[in-house]
This record gives C-alpha cells, structure tokens and sequence, in this order.
C-alpha cells in the first residue's frame, strides 16, 4: 500500500471518529424518546462557542473547556428538555420536526447576534502539535477528539446495559406507561437522557473546536454527516454511531483522494442508500 | 373630551403626520435594494458587505469636506436631485440563488427600490439580477467576478469590479515576472470550489493560460462548505506543483490553511483569487498559518488623511474590523450607483440607465486602484484593474505587484507558519 494512501485511511479514521463523537447525542435522543434533535448540530456550535469563550477569556485548553462545555450543555439540554421537548413530544412528528429546527434558528442566531457572523479560530497548537510517526502525520487535536469519542461511545454504552440508570432510562423508551407503573419517573428519565446527549454535543464541540473552524453556521456543515451516520449506524444504536462515522470517514478519504473531492459525497449517499435498500435499519439498529 | 374623541383625534393626527413623513420622503429619499448573504454561511462576507455600504450612505448623506473632492462627499446628499437622502433596503439572500431572486423582487414590487446591488455570490447576482431585468430596474454590481454575469446581454446590469478574465491576465503577468526572477512557475495546481464563482473562475484562469500556452497541471475541485479537506491537500502534496491557486470562499478557505499545517504541506507559491483570503476574518482565524501566501486587491488604503485613509477609518469604526478588498469594491460599485442617479437628476429607471452607460470616472475620482470607470455594451467596466499583495506578516497584506504600485518585493517561498 503506498505511504500516501496510508495517511489517508489514518486521515479518513481520525476523521470518522469526530463524526462519531459529533453523532452519538444524537442517536441517544433518538433511541430513548424517538424525537429527531434537529437543532443537533447547533448544540454542538454552542459547544465550540464555549471553547472559545473558554480560551480567549480565561485562557485555557480543552481541559478546562471541554467540562465546561459538557457541563453547560448538559443543562441547555435539561432546560431545552423541560420548555420544550417534553412539550412537543405529544404532539405529531411534524411538531418535533419543527420545535427542534425553530429551536436551531434560534441558538444559531443567538449566537449570531452575540459574537457576530466572524469565522474564529482556536489556535492550531492549542493541543500539542502534531505527531510524525514514520512520515504519517496525526495531529494531537484530532487524536485527542477520537479517543474522546472511542470513551464516550463506550461510556454510554455501559451506562445503557450496565447500569440501573440505564436500564430505568431504557424502560422508559420501551414503555413509558409501564416504566412509571414501576416506579420509574419517565420525565426524570428523560431529562437524564437529554442531559446527557446535551452534554456529549457539548463535549464534542469543544474538542471539535480544536481544529476546525467556529462560526454560527458551523453545525449546518456538520450537521449533514450526523444524520447520515445515525441512520446508517442504526437510530439508537450509540455502538452503531461510532462504527458507521469510522466507515463514513474512510470511504470519504478515499474517495475524495482516488476519484476526487467532488465526488466523495456522491460515493458516500449512494452506498449508503444501497446500505439501507438491503438494511433499513442500518448497521447496529434494532429492525 | 371624552377619551374616545381624544383618542380619534390623536390617531388622526398621527395618520396625518405619517402621510405627510411619508409624501416628504418620497420627496427627498432615494430608495435603493442591496441583496446580501446577511445570515447562512456566507454571513461573514454579508455583514462586512453591509457596513461598506453604510459608510459610503454616510459619506453621500452628510457633508464630508475633510474627503476633499472626492464624488458626492462635500455636501449632504444628492445635489443633482436637490440634496435628496440615499436609503438602502437591505434584504439577505441567505446564501441561497432562489431566496436572493425572491428579494429581489420583493425590494422591486414592495419597496419600490430605483435600483438594486448585490449580491455577493456570483451564483446569487447571477438569479437576483435576472429578476431586476426583467422589470427594468439598474443592478450595479461591485464584488462579483464569474465572467458570465456580462455576457446575458443583459440592458440593466453594470459591472464595476475587474473579472476573472482581467485577474487571469495579471496572474499570467505575476507568474511571468516571478519566473523570471528565477521562481518555478511550470507546473500549476487549481484548488476550487463547485460554485458559480469558484467553477467559472477556474475555466477562465485555466482557458486563458492555455491561450499562453500553458497547461493547468492538476485541477482539484471540491464542494463548497467542505467538512474536511485532507484528502485534496494529499493530492497537493504527492503531485507537488510550483504554484497552487486557490479559488475558496471563506470557510474552506481557513479550513485549507489548517489542514495544509496539519497535513505539513507548503506549496512553494501559494496565490489566492480574493474571496475566502481576503475576508478580515481568513486573517485573524489562519493568517499567521498562511504567511507568504500572494492574493489579488484592487484596494489600497493609500497615504494617511488622503480620502481612501479616511474612508478606511471610517469603515473600520463601523465594523470593527480593517477594510478589506472585497467590502471596499462593493462600497465602490456603489458610489458609482449613486454618482450615476445624482447625475441623472432623476429617480427614473431609464434615466438612471442611461447615466450608468455615459460613466466616465477617473482615477482621482475613485476609491478602488482601477484605471477608471467606464462601461461597455454588455455592462462591464473595462478599466477595471487590479493587483497582487501578499501577507507577508501574517496580519496585514502589502502591494507587491506590479512594480509601479508595490510596497514590498515579493518574498518566496511560502512560508506558511
């Protein structure tokens, strides 16, 4: 295999788990209340807002800004859940549909109208450079991103089948009615569960941050992938987000490298609806 | 009075002081359309484009002495039309062809603009001024390069920024020279974007240097608003041109400047077509990760207290940020507009129109480096011109080329970081 096409799967995975890391609050939402977040990508430039704020008031790195990010995401998130999900999650599809996307107007906005339509930028050394290992080069802020998004896929995984909490969160999703004739408050589940994916959409944002650029618009441009690594990962399926992002992150390296770049979108929707003709439910769903 | 008859008589008076404003505006104001990305992706650009033209409704609608002779400066207003106000309705075009033609014919139908300019995006002026054709209203255009905007055979559109075929040319002349001076210029990569500005820029530059004989080595085209560019900056980097040209709206602009860091990657001639490198923003996001890289300006920010000084004081209070040449060729094509309704005496479609076709300014007369305004048949202004500056600093480009107007020599290679 030539060296170049090396760096380009490297590339193409590093790549694959930000999709990931960016995706799992989403399917989380999904699979604990069947509600499509489509304010998910603003969530996450919330995120990279704070990053920012982060470095440029007090100076510091992801080490401070990513908690604090997770942090104050998770509880949008709760706020979010209880003025408006709780809400419109009786309501029909459409509701939802458009409660969340008025809800990504307006964070995007917001945020628009507080730091203005300016691209920032975090400084590219802010997480260590970058490694040359044998000519491949790894830069740190990505690497850090992606084994952030390898804990927190498989921190969320335990929490859903290891854990009391998860299972109470999961038997609501099941059955709310008979969760709460159990015991189980669903509104307290479900709070739990948007503060969670909340904080996660935090979390990556603050890692993302790192080495991409920040604008209000930033969570359009990402927002896309989300979706498609969800549904090809399988909606609810946290494992299924992190396989499905490396795959998507790979075959658009290589694609953009082999065909080029104008043509890696159209490989990546063609397999995956041809995925989907023969899976519906995508790789790790349940059918 | 009971308080009903109070109540009648005041909203009376205050319908009457609204229609009499109202008839007193139509008087002296001067309506005018400006179609911008003010929201969406290219909001950046939107906002800055904005604030241009805000500053030059300050310098037409107040008396500005200090700017000298400078058109439409010295007194407050338009004299032609008696000292008539300018007012500019902004509309965003959200980055999106069919909103901007949509504005388009709201500013026309609903707010009864005389003349329109915008928007932009060359993909977005390209449907907005179809609409502003079609009911016979003047576009004036300041910062749209695709070639095909003037070549509709189009009556009411004018153009005031050199093109890409006048770009193409002084790239060609710029390579040339820095051959000469011992540079390697032979094998020469385009980086592009998929838009109408980005695709039409790239088959001109890449048509014109044919005609000299010389073949564009590798052609990288990618989607606009790309999530990620490693893939493009590795084919840069195993084909290893001499010069790469890239052609990118802001936000792939900065994400190129990161990766090409990350990735390790510094082409020996980095020149940039406007657009992404020149937003103030590219700068402060990725400038001190792009020292060395050449870009094309028609602005200059000329001597302290001469009227390009002052007007560029003037923008950066508005905005906050320094005058870019993006923002001061939309502020341009937009004194050329108002110049043109001020000579007209006349808020007329027609009147304006003709006055548009009889522009001749002259250097001394403009803010932007062209060699004059005059316009074509199709609308283009052919003494459009411009020129080569590098970031030489990572903070604030220099004149570099031609010599005639260069502050600093040109310094190789690209440095990067």
């Amino acid at each position: 295999m030539s060296f170049v096409l090396v760096q380009v799967i490297v590339g193409g995975l590093l790549l694959g788990a930000v999709y990931a890391l960016f995706s799992s609050g989403l399917t989380l939402v999904w699979g604990m209340m069947n509600v499509v977040n489509f304010a998910h990508g603003d969530f996450v430039m919330v995120g990279m807002y704070v990053a920012y704020v982060v470095y440029t008031l007090l100076g510091g790195g992801p080490l401070v800004g990513a908690p604090l990010a997770t942090l104050l995401l998770a509880t949008l998130g709760i706020v979010v859940y209880f003025g408006l999900i709780r809400d419109i999650m009786k309501g029909p599809m459409l509701a939802q549909i458009l409660g969340t996307f008025g809800l990504a107007l307006l964070l995007r906005y917001s945020v628009f109208w507080w730091f203005g339509a300016n691209f920032l930028s975090l400084p590219e050394n802010l997480v260590g450079g970058t490694f040359d290992i044998g000519g491949i080069r790894i830069q740190a802020s990505r690497l850090l991103a992606g084994v952030v998004a390898l804990l927190v896929t498989l921190g969320l995984h335990l929490l859903l089948t290891r854990t009391t909490l998860g299972s109470r969160m999961l038997a609501v999703a099941e059955d709310s009615t008979a969760a709460q004739l159990m015991g189980i408050r669903p509104d307290t589940m479900q709070a739990i569960a948007w503060a969670i994916a909340a904080g996660a959409t935090g979390l990556a944002g603050a890692l993302i941050a790192t080495f991409f650029y920040v604008v209000p618009t930033v969570g359009e441009t990402l927002g896309i992938v989300a979706f498609v690594t969800v549904s090809l990962g399988g909606f609810g399926s946290v494992p299924g987000a992190l396989v499905a992002g490396l795959l998507i992150g790979v075959i658009e390296s290589l694609s953009g490298y082999l065909i080029g770049a104008v043509y890696k979108d159209m490989v990546v929707y063609a397999l995956f609806l041809g995925f989907l003709w023969f899976r519906p439910q995508g790789l790790m769903g349940k059918s | 009075m009971s308080m009903s008859k109070l109540v009648g008589l005041l909203s009376a008076a205050a319908i009457m002081m609204a229609l009499g404003t109202s008839a007193f505006a139509q008087q002296k104001t001067v309506k005018i359309g400006a179609v911008f990305p003010l929201t969406g992706q290219a909001a950046s650009a939107g906002v800055h484009a904005k604030a241009a033209i805000e500053v030059a409704l300050d310098i037409i609608n107040n008396a500005h002495p200090e700017l000298g002779n400078f058109p439409l400066a010295k007194n407050a207003g338009l004299a032609g039309l008696g000292g008539a106000k300018l007012e500019v309705v902004f509309a965003d075009n959200q980055g999106s062809p069919a909103t901007g033609q949509n504005q388009a014919l709201r500013l026309i139908t609903e707010e009864k603009v005389v003349a329109l300019t915008g928007a932009y995006q060359s993909g977005i002026t390209l449907t907005t001024s179809a609409i502003s054709e079609k009911y016979g209203i003047p576009f004036v255009n300041g910062e749209s390069v695709a070639a095909n905007l003037t070549e509709r055979g189009f009556k009411w559109f004018f153009r005031t920024t050199p093109i890409a075929t006048d770009f193409a040319k002084v790239y060609y002349d710029f390579l040339t020279e820095m051959k000469a001076s011992g540079a390697k210029t032979d094998h020469i990569a385009l980086v592009h974007d998929t838009t109408e500005y980005g695709a039409s820029v790239a088959a001109t530059i890449t048509s014109a240097f044919k005609e000299k004989g010389i073949a564009i080595a590798q052609d990288v085209a990618y989607t606009t608003n790309a999530t990620d560019v490693q893939s493009q900056v590795l084919q840069l980097k195993e084909k290893k041109p001499d010069v790469v040209i890239m052609i990118s709206y802001t936000s792939d602009a900065i994400l190129f400047a990161k990766t090409m860091q990350s990735l390790d990657y510094k082409p020996p001639m980095l020149l940039a077509d406007d657009a992404g490198y020149s937003d103030p923003s590219f700068l402060k996001a990725v400038g001190k990760i792009s020292i060395g890289a050449f870009n094309r300006s028609s602005w200059s920010v000329g001597a302290p207290g001469s009227a390009t000084a002052i007007i560029a004081k003037l923008y950066k209070d508005k905005s906050g940020d320094e005058m870019d040449d993006t923002a001061a060729r939309e502020m341009q094509g937009f004194f050329v507009l108002a110049d043109a309704i001020d000579r007209a005496g006349s808020t007329e479609s027609a009147k304006i129109q003709a006055a548009l076709k009889a522009t001749d300014m002259k250097p001394e007369q403009l803010m932007m480096g062209y060699k004059g305004i005059k316009f074509d048949d199709k609308g283009q202004n052919i003494l459009a011109s411009g020129l080569i500056i590098q970031l030489q600093d990572g903070e604030n480009y220099v004149a570099v080329f031609p010599k005639a107007n260069a502050e600093k020599a040109p310094v190789m290679p690209y440095k990067g970081w």
